[in-house]
């Protein structure tokens, strides 16, 4: 939790800058199911990393690179769209 | 599929909207977000009204933005992006600056922000003529004050201020054609769009950029708390809308219709109602009158968007 | 001292002055009475080409302020102005343009509230917004008008406070009369006002920020406080700009102002152009040696109690006149005497006047000075008493 600040401290209107604003880990919304990929099927097509509503496909240059667990939420939205059923979803002890 | 290779290079490796947000799981406004800011390749100034994306992404101290974003009131977003806009004009004339590359300054507001107690503002800032884009994400209602009606609410939807009961069917009046409201400003550019539509609204955001002037997108977006289906049947559910013909999928040039997406095989309109628990009281069997209305608007509307289309030879 | 042109100029039109003057970058403008000879003189102005402003005719004050914070937020210098039901309409907005440090600058043609819907002078439309953490200040006369918002840049800007500064001018007492007015010659203005400069403007991308977050019930006390105490600042910072523009104008400004209080066993605070009036009042009865003056309060907001306090110090009795009132409580600028002279020994007395244009005559200074005044001023039938 972050540290709270007195009001001399506070930017001027509250602006906050994105590089010193703190992390805010929401994977902690799932509800017993995450996202799995089998990487040989999938073809990299993007569309899971364009739905995820918490931007939680991460990529690398335009390559699937793997969830973002942090912050994934567990809609499953990108399972349903992926269009070679690489991305399933398993429990969320099933190891990685 | 080079079109997303396209958005994801645009980003520069920094999503514009960060995951660490509350937006609900499977919103469908971030896919908005994503598609729009990803499309655009100048800088961005995001103005926000008040609603689920401003609350949910900017609880001091943190922030879900990695562009500049500024968010004032509800109703007044697109008075606010008036004078952001008018800001860089006079800043530009008075550096005299004539090349280089302008901030695209574009308006992310709900349907309420919009069509409701947003729609003075936005019809100001259409006829006076600024260059911005204004994208409504549509999902027919004040969702983040608990799903209340606004005037985008559909015919016959439960809201928790037009509920179902003994006495009540629902939203007992349509829906307000925004998107007409919009083209009734004579602004270059006017589109409707749906989220999950996403190469559709993508083409049509570099249109809007394109136009010398005022762009207006309106865009349907899911709900699944307030519309009621589980986050997974989102696509099916924003596919239903479109192949149905609920939600036609358009734009418009300078006043010229065209129409943008045209289903291979229209679906009927149950197939939209149907996984909705806020449409589900008219599935029985004593509402299907109900159900007949909103099917033959559907096909009214239809029909008279067609003849505009065809009209302008779209 | 710069040689400087005197017109003959109403209040409205020397405020235009002032502003094509300072040539700011955007005014959202929407018009009502009587400040719109401010927009016009300045449309014309643009018009001509003699400013340069982006003029933005939105379709509401609500409007008017919300693009006025989009622009000076974005980091362009931004002027607009109004009254009465406007002041009304953009009252939300006034609160959050102070809560966002937006330094926005106001011309207010001081116009009484609806309803019944009145056209003419009083105090109300500034007291609706005197809670929304924004600087007044109230001009005695055109030049005045003129002066403070030629300084109202400059103090809106000022590093230590970032807030709205209104200028407000009585509403066609000063707005529509014509006075000789002294304008500062373009270049003095054009130092003096310098240029716009804002911690984190939203057109610099390079150092993108997210301004107007969502506070919880952990934050938002604490932002309260900072924009209060960056009111509150502007007691500190007037002294060093009034000097400033002294030095081109010769006329030197502050939070009140004191007229022949020196052995004054009677006194009137007031806000605005009855200011003058009671000048005239307060000589006539001194030469009749009577020993009388005047506080005139240029600041309201920030209140100068301390400043008041010491004025009033040596001052038996104090009349404090109010051009607004507020019904079931204490007028306002009566409650904030009271409570800057809490504790001291003068007798205070609220007298209410002028609501809705209602003229103050100088036979009225008179009675209040003689202590015959009613707390309704000039009221038709029986006075009420809170």
């Amino acid at each position: 939790m972050a540290q709270l600040t007195p009001w001399e401290e506070l930017e001027p209107g509250g602006a906050i800058a994105p590089s010193t604003s703190p992390a805010s880990p929401t994977g902690g919304w799932r509800t017993g199911l995450r996202p799995d990929v089998d990487l040989s099927k999938c073809v990299n097509c993007l569309l899971c990393w364009l739905y995820c509503p918490d931007s939680a496909i991460t990529l690398d240059g335009t390559v699937f690179a793997g969830f973002d667990l942090e912050h994934c939420k567990g809609c499953e939205i990108c399972a349903v769209v992926c269009p070679t059923d690489a991305i399933e979803m398993v429990a969320e002890e099933t190891a990685a | 599929m080079s079109r997303l290779k396209t958005l994801v290079r645009n980003q520069h490796g920094v999503q514009p909207l960060r995951g660490g947000h509350s937006l609900c799981q499977g919103c469908g406004i971030p896919m908005v977000v994503r598609t729009v800011l990803s499309t655009i390749e100048t800088p961005v100034i995001v103005v926000n009204a008040t609603g689920c994306l401003e609350v949910a992404t900017t609880r001091y101290p943190t922030t879900a933005w990695t562009v500049p974003w500024l968010h004032v009131a509800f109703e007044n977003s697109a008075a606010v992006a008036s004078g952001v806009e008018s800001a860089q004009r006079a800043l530009r004339r008075r550096n005299g600056l004539t090349s280089g590359q302008d901030v695209t300054v574009v308006v992310f507001a709900g349907d309420g922000g919009t069509y409701d107690i947003g729609l003075q503002a936005l019809s100001g800032a259409l006829e006076r003529g600024h260059r911005f884009l204004f994208v409504c994400y549509d999902n027919e209602a004040y969702m983040n004050t608990g799903v209340q009606r606004s005037s985008a609410t559909p015919f016959g939807a439960g809201t928790t201020t037009t509920p179902v009961g003994l006495d009540s069917f629902g939203k007992a009046q349509r829906r307000k054609d925004m998107t007409a409201i919009a083209v009734g400003h004579h602004v270059p550019y006017v589109a409707q769009a749906a989220s999950n539509h996403w190469d559709d609204l993508s083409r049509k955001v570099e249109r809007a950029v394109a136009a010398n002037g005022p762009a207006f997108l309106n865009v349907l977006t899911d709900c699944p708390l307030g519309w009621g289906h589980e986050p997974r049947l989102a696509p099916q559910v924003l596919d239903a809308a479109v192949d149905s013909l609920y939600w036609p999928l358009y734009d418009v040039v300078d006043g010229a219709y065209r129409l943008t997406y045209r289903p291979q095989k229209i679906a009927d309109v149950e197939e939209w109602l149907r996984p909705q628990k806020r449409f589900a009281h008219l599935l029985r069997p004593e509402n299907a009158g109900l159900v007949d209305e909103i099917r033959s608007r559907i096909e009214r509307d239809w029909n008279a968007l067609l003849e505009r289309c065809n009209d302008e030879g779209g | 001292m710069t040689h400087a042109a005197r017109e003959l100029l109403t209040g409205g039109e020397a405020v235009a002055h002032a502003m094509r003057q300072i040539d700011p970058d955007v005014v959202p403008i929407y018009p009502i009475t009587p400040q719109t000879p401010i927009i016009q003189g300045y449309a014309q102005f643009v018009a001509d080409g003699r400013a340069h402003g982006e003029l933005v005719n939105v379709e509401s004050e609500h409007s008017a302020m919300s693009a006025a914070v989009g622009a000076a937020l974005a980091g362009a210098r931004t002027m607009t102005a109004t009254s009465s039901q406007g002041m009304a309409l953009m009252a939300e907005i006034v609160y959050i343009a102070a809560s966002m440090r937006a330094p926005i600058v106001v011309a207010v043609g001081n116009r009484a509230l609806s309803g019944p819907i009145n056209i003419h002078c009083d105090h109300s439309d500034s007291m609706l917004i005197r809670d929304s953490g924004v600087v007044q200040l109230f001009a005695e006369n055109a030049q005045e008008a003129y002066d403070l918002t030629v300084l109202a840049p400059r103090l809106a800007e000022h590093p230590a406070v970032l807030l709205p500064v209104l200028v407000c001018q009585d509403g066609f007492t000063i707005t529509h009369s014509a006075e000789p007015v002294e304008l500062l010659p373009d270049a003095a203005v054009a130092e003096f006002v310098g240029e716009y400069r804002i911690p984190h403007a939203m057109l610099d991308v390079e150092h993108p920020t997210s301004q107007g977050p969502f506070a919880m019930p952990d934050y938002y006390f604490e932002f309260r406080r900072d924009q209060a105490a960056a009111l509150v600042r502007v007691l500190d910072v007037l002294p060093e700009l009034a000097d400033e523009l002294a030095a081109s104008c010769g006329r030197r400004y502050s939070a009140v102002e004191e007229y022949a209080l020196d052995g004054a066993e009677r006194a009137i605070v007031a806000l605005g152009s009855s200011a003058g009036t009671i000048k005239d009042v307060v000589d006539e009865l001194r030469a009749d040696g009577e020993r009388v003056g005047l506080l005139k309060i240029t600041s309201f907001r920030p209140f100068p109690a301390a400043a008041v306090a010491a004025a009033l110090a040596s001052v038996a009795e104090v009349h404090v006149l109010d051009r607004a009132d507020s019904p079931g409580g204490a007028p306002p600028l009566f409650a904030e005497l009271a409570a800057a002279l809490y504790g001291s020994t003068t007798a205070l007395h609220s007298h209410v006047y002028g609501l809705g244009g209602r003229e103050l005559h100088p036979a009225d200074i008179r009675d209040v000075f003689a202590g015959t005044a009613s707390d309704y001023v000039g009221l038709r039938g029986a006075p009420c008493h809170a």
